[in-house]
């Protein structure tokens, strides 16, 4: 009976702390998709901001973050993905190995505005590339590779040794062994990563900040040197830094709403990688 | 006289201090299916994974001695690796096709040591014939090598291995994962495969052993303990071990 009774609160206390993240997450996606949805339109996504933020639309906002995300993946993919092959296929486990995974570990817990900050003295100031979308996609690239590296590595622990052995033993060198056989065995993994590294990156404000994005620009970005307007800070500046708040407010939880259905849609298409990989094994 | 095509000289093997292979002694004969028996961590899949150096992927591992594919010194600092493991091929316990197409775990292994590409299709079917497969899968050689069933791919991973024309084909109990059916037909295949090429196969099953076997090899804790004829150590085993194991008194 006590043994029944047990078992019941600890069922009550698990499924009620599952319930209320649960309800938390309804409740923020409630708040933001009812009062968002007013203002999300076909001309919301097409148009400018007119009359100093109180009209139009986030165009120029969606095509930065959206460049941004872009200039971050094309440097922090080929680094990371290279990285992770070399501290899972060629590193020797030793001390030294060790020691370097626990800095990425690291990398990946150190405050974003940090990252700010050091962008701002390396990308900006030292190698001179201004505050622009570029330096701030490397900030974000920085940013995105611990996530990389891990989630790469992991994807190709997920390799069977008998892979590596197959090919091998075939008279294949390492390397035609990993990019014949092991990168393309682990690329739903790797893919997956990428794509959720992608959608945090695209969230991230405090990065950016010092490294090159704009409250407002006249026209679109079009180059790699320009300054930027992005979603999370176009969303920080309307709720907390207009003159006129409350006049702008459902465009705020507009932007609101496009940002999460963007990043929704990255993750959606980062769970059919992997739904589409788990039915083919 | 036999002609010797693979041979091992006083090879001593360590994983980090201890000691798996202690001073073995052995020449493998020409065209011929050697079986290395003895019960389990007695070190034949060890010995045998000398053979093409598959020990080069763990750091830990220290080989003294001298192993020989005829003249060729195996461990010698200026041999290619990967030239060695064309000339010994492997075919492992579990079937590990490469996740790509039944035509392409072969032509993969042609490509890589740069065949001429108008001969590989006419190698890959020849190779899938001498391995029993092409009749099963000629109609379907686009599909993925995984979608086999167990022993069609254990046959296709020996096609692997036969369409670079090794001299030496190395087996580490190729059909411990499979159904008695499948086991029959590989068990054929390797009859039929020593007319060409020189085998040396791992092997659990003693019956197994005793069908396909010209010699055996009895190993104990790292050590050859008997090295004779199939009909030898079987029929009129020397050393008291080879005589308790091969009845089944222990293993």
């Amino acid at each position: 009976m006590i043994k029944k009774v047990k078992y019941l609160c600890d069922w009550i206390l698990l499924s009620g702390s599952t319930l209320t993240v649960c309800l938390v997450l309804v409740v923020i996606l409630w708040d933001i998709f009812s009062k968002g949805m007013s203002s999300v339109s076909w001309n919301f996504i097409s148009h400018f901001p007119t009359d100093g933020m109180t009209k139009g639309g986030i165009l120029p906002a969606i095509i930065g973050t959206l460049l941004l995300t872009l200039i971050t993946t094309i440097f922090a993919l080929p680094f990371g993905v290279a990285c992770a092959v070399y501290l899972n296929e060629y590193a020797r486990p030793s001390f030294l190995t060790n020691i370097i995974r626990a800095c990425i570990r690291n990398l990946a817990g150190i405050p974003s505005i940090i990252y700010g900050l050091f962008g701002l003295a390396l990308f900006v100031q030292t190698l001179r590339l201004g505050t622009s979308v570029l330096s701030a996609g490397l900030t974000l690239g920085l940013l995105s590779l611990p996530y990389i590296i891990t989630t790469t590595e992991e994807a190709l622990k997920r390799v069977p040794n008998s892979m590596r052995e197959a090919t091998l033993a075939l008279g294949a060198t390492q390397f035609e062994t990993i990019k014949d056989v092991v990168l393309p065995k682990a690329l739903p993994g790797i893919l997956t990563g990428v794509i959720l590294t992608m959608s945090r990156a695209a969230g991230e404000t405090a990065p950016i900040l010092f490294t090159g994005v704009a409250f407002y620009i006249n026209g679109l970005t079009t180059s790699a040197n320009q300054e930027f307007m992005a979603l999370p800070y176009h969303l920080y500046m309307l709720s907390t830094q207009h003159q006129s708040i409350e006049q702008v407010r459902p465009l705020a939880y507009g932007t609101a709403t496009i940002l999460i259905l963007l990043v929704f849609s990255l993750n959606i298409i980062a769970f059919y990688i992997r739904f589409k990989h788990r039915t083919q094994d | 006289m036999e002609e010797i095509k693979l041979s091992a000289h006083n090879l001593d093997l360590f994983f980090g201090k201890k000691q798996i292979l202690k001073n073995i002694n052995i020449d493998f004969p020409k065209n011929k299916v050697t079986s290395l028996i003895g019960p389990s961590g007695c070190g034949k899949s060890t010995l045998l994974r000398t053979f093409n150096r598959m020990h080069d992927l763990s750091p830990d591992a220290t080989i003294e001695g001298v192993i020989k594919l005829e003249q060729q010194d195996i461990y010698d600092k200026k041999a290619s690796v990967t030239e060695i493991r064309k000339r010994i091929g492997m075919v492992f316990q579990k079937p590990n096709p490469l996740p790509k197409s039944i035509y392409e775990n072969l032509s993969y292994a042609l490509k890589i040591h740069s065949f001429p590409k108008d001969e590989i299709p006419v190698l890959v079917e020849k190779a899938l014939k001498e391995s029993y497969l092409w009749e099963e899968v000629k109609d379907e050689l686009k599909k993925p090598a995984v979608k086999l069933s167990g022993g069609q791919q254990q046959r296709l991973c020996i096609a692997r291995t036969v369409v670079l024309r090794p001299e030496v084909i190395l087996m580490d109990e190729p059909c411990s994962a499979l159904d008695p059916i499948s086991t029959h037909r590989i068990e054929e295949l390797i009859m039929s495969l020593k007319e060409n090429y020189t085998i040396v196969i791992v092997t659990h099953n003693m019956q197994q052993a005793q069908r396909i076997s010209d010699k055996v090899a009895f190993m104990y804790l790292g050590e050859l303990i008997e090295f004779n004829t199939c009909e030898a150590i079987f029929k009129n085993p020397q050393k008291e071990l080879t005589k308790n194991y091969v009845s089944g008194h222990f293993g």
